[in-house]
């Protein structure tokens, strides 16, 4: 659809491992255990993404980065990063996260919906 | 400062939301912070602060009963877009508690806002996120009645659509000046924006008028993206007078609609004025502006250098390397709720890693951007290198069609993040 759908990339992946179901517990039990909801916990960075990225309900051509795994999103930042993938801005974007910040977001970004677009 | 009524009055407010926001949270413990001005920044950083901390009280100080928001009001005026889709409402702001008043002094020792009925707010921290004021004492012959007649429309609303009448009514062959200032001001591509989508509505219902930017610079944001365009979309149409050419304005006479420069001065038959500008009378009034006009803080939690416990978003903060923009609001807000949240209960503010993108039309479904990725350095938001940078110089439309179709996506998703 476009150059920046995460979709596709989950689709050429599908099915190689487990790893979302195992990921699900410590996620659920991160949010259980936290004091307050929404991004108190985020990585430095995560904020950020959302002024572009919103709910999947909005039908925007930019796509939400809701129900991606963290691995899919360290991926395709890479992919960003090193120019494999092509892109408007988000090469331009991703240059200026280390590996460690990336994954930071992606893990945080990866937690349920709920957790980021609550509304107050 | 505050009369004993007053505070009495302030402190039944103040309990009064307490009760409202959280009928079963620890009431006594509950910190207030307070937002004053419901833009892309305040707006953004009110519900930031709700989503982190839900025992948070939080109060958003805003008088208007709508927001105009300025990204995507160039298109207005060059009659591409009605000023409704540009309005915002406050209804969905749920538990935090909205006043519809304006701020009018502010006690920093004391932590205290005053609102324009007397009533006295406490707060624990306090954000202001006043935007800009346009400077009327800036150029000889602009002031308010001026801008009637060369309007700036650089903040949106009734400005706007007195330049799109103004550009409706003209006659064909005429001639509309766009005068742009120095460095700082709100929305650095906005004047080129602008000239683009006034250069498309004369191309195609003007064809024979003249657009001249007269500009107090030598260099503007996307520059290199703009001139090809124009090249490209509007050939001779667009004459850009930069500063070292005799470019700044100096004075007008808004009953000829002339405008001055150090080298001579032109008659215009719409002038679109777009004065130098500084923080919102607010910061001002608030104590954290400096002799630049402009608001210094701290990088990690926007707290103001010149009064404690009172953090500045958006437009009227000395945001570094950081564009004022609407995307720079919106993420600097959320920064600072962060910090703020922190602060409230007594927590180290994690240092912040902040993005800008902004989009301009050139064209309908012609867009360029220029992005950036921040961090804090030497006490200022810096620019991470090897990040961000514009669009490329060469593209074919089918790019320039994609990023006029994000454009307008991002000004979707970023109002309902704000406004809800």
């Amino acid at each position: 659809m476009t150059s920046h759908d995460l979709r596709s990339s989950k689709d050429r992946r599908g099915g190689r491992s487990p790893a979302p179901a195992l990921l699900a517990a410590p996620v659920l039990l991160a949010v259980l255990a936290a004091s307050t909801p929404g991004w108190a916990d985020a990585a430095p960075g995560a904020a950020a993404c959302t002024g572009c990225h919103g709910p999947a309900a909005l039908g925007s051509a930019i796509p939400s980065l809701d129900g991606h795994a963290a691995e899919d999103i360290v991926a395709q930042m890479q992919a960003f990063r090193s120019g494999e993938r092509k892109a408007t801005v988000m090469d331009r974007i991703a240059r200026g996260y280390t590996e460690e910040e990336t994954r930071a977001i992606a893990e945080w970004l990866a937690k349920p919906e709920a957790a980021r677009h609550a509304q107050p | 400062m505050p009369s004993r009524r007053a505070l009495i009055g302030g402190a039944a407010a103040s309990v009064a939301a307490t009760v409202l926001a959280a009928p079963h949270a620890r009431a006594q413990v509950q910190p207030q912070v307070v937002v004053v001005g419901g833009g892309f920044a305040g707006a953004s950083c009110a519900r930031a602060l709700k989503q982190l901390d839900r025992d948070l009280a939080v109060t958003l100080i805003e008088p208007e009963a709508a927001y105009l928001a300025c990204p995507f009001s160039n298109a207005v005026l060059a009659g591409l877009r009605g000023i409704e889709a540009q309005t915002f409402g406050y209804d969905r702001f749920g538990d935090i508690g909205l006043i519809r008043k304006g701020a009018v002094a502010f006690d920093a020792g004391r932590r205290r806002v005053r609102l324009d009925d007397g009533t006295d707010i406490a707060y624990a921290r306090l954000v202001l996120a006043p935007g800009v004021d346009l400077r009327f004492d800036a150029l000889s012959g602009y002031d308010e009645a001026a801008a009637e007649v060369m309007p700036h429309a650089w903040k949106a609303g009734p400005q706007t659509l007195l330049l799109r009448d103004q550009l409706t009514a003209m006659p064909d062959g005429g001639v509309v000046i766009l005068s742009a200032p120095a460095n700082p001001f709100r929305c650095p591509p906005g004047p080129y924006e602008r000239a683009s989508l006034i250069a498309h509505y004369l191309k195609t219902s003007k064809p024979r008028s003249k657009l001249i930017i007269l500009d107090a610079k030598d260099a503007f944001s996307k520059q290199r993206l703009f001139e090809a365009a124009w090249r490209e979309l509007y050939p001779g149409l667009i004459e850009w007078v930069p500063l070292s050419s005799g470019g700044r304005v100096t004075e007008v006479d808004p009953a000829t609609r002339t405008l001055v420069t150090e080298f001579g001065s032109h008659k215009a038959d719409i002038a679109n004025v777009i004065p130098p500008q500084r923080a919102g009378r607010i910061a001002q009034s608030a104590g954290v502006a400096d002799q630049t006009g402009w608001c210094p803080i701290d990088p990690i939690t926007f707290e103001s250098r010149l009064q404690p416990a009172i953090h500045v978003v958006g437009d009227a903060a000395i945001g570094g390397a950081m564009p004022k923009s609407a995307f720079s609001a919106n993420a600097q807000a959320k920064a600072c709720a962060a910090a703020v949240a922190a602060l409230v209960r007594e927590r180290q503010p994690a240092s912040p890693k902040l993005i800008n993108t902004c989009y301009s039309l050139v064209a309908p479904g012609y867009g360029i951007s220029i992005a950036g990725v921040y961090q804090p350095r030497d006490g200022l938001l810096a620019e991470v290198e090897g990040a961000g940078g514009t669009s490329p110089l060469e593209a074919p439309l089918s790019v320039r069609e994609l990023e006029a179709a994000y454009a307008e996506d991002w000004f979707r998703t970023i109002t309902s993040e704000v406004f809800g």
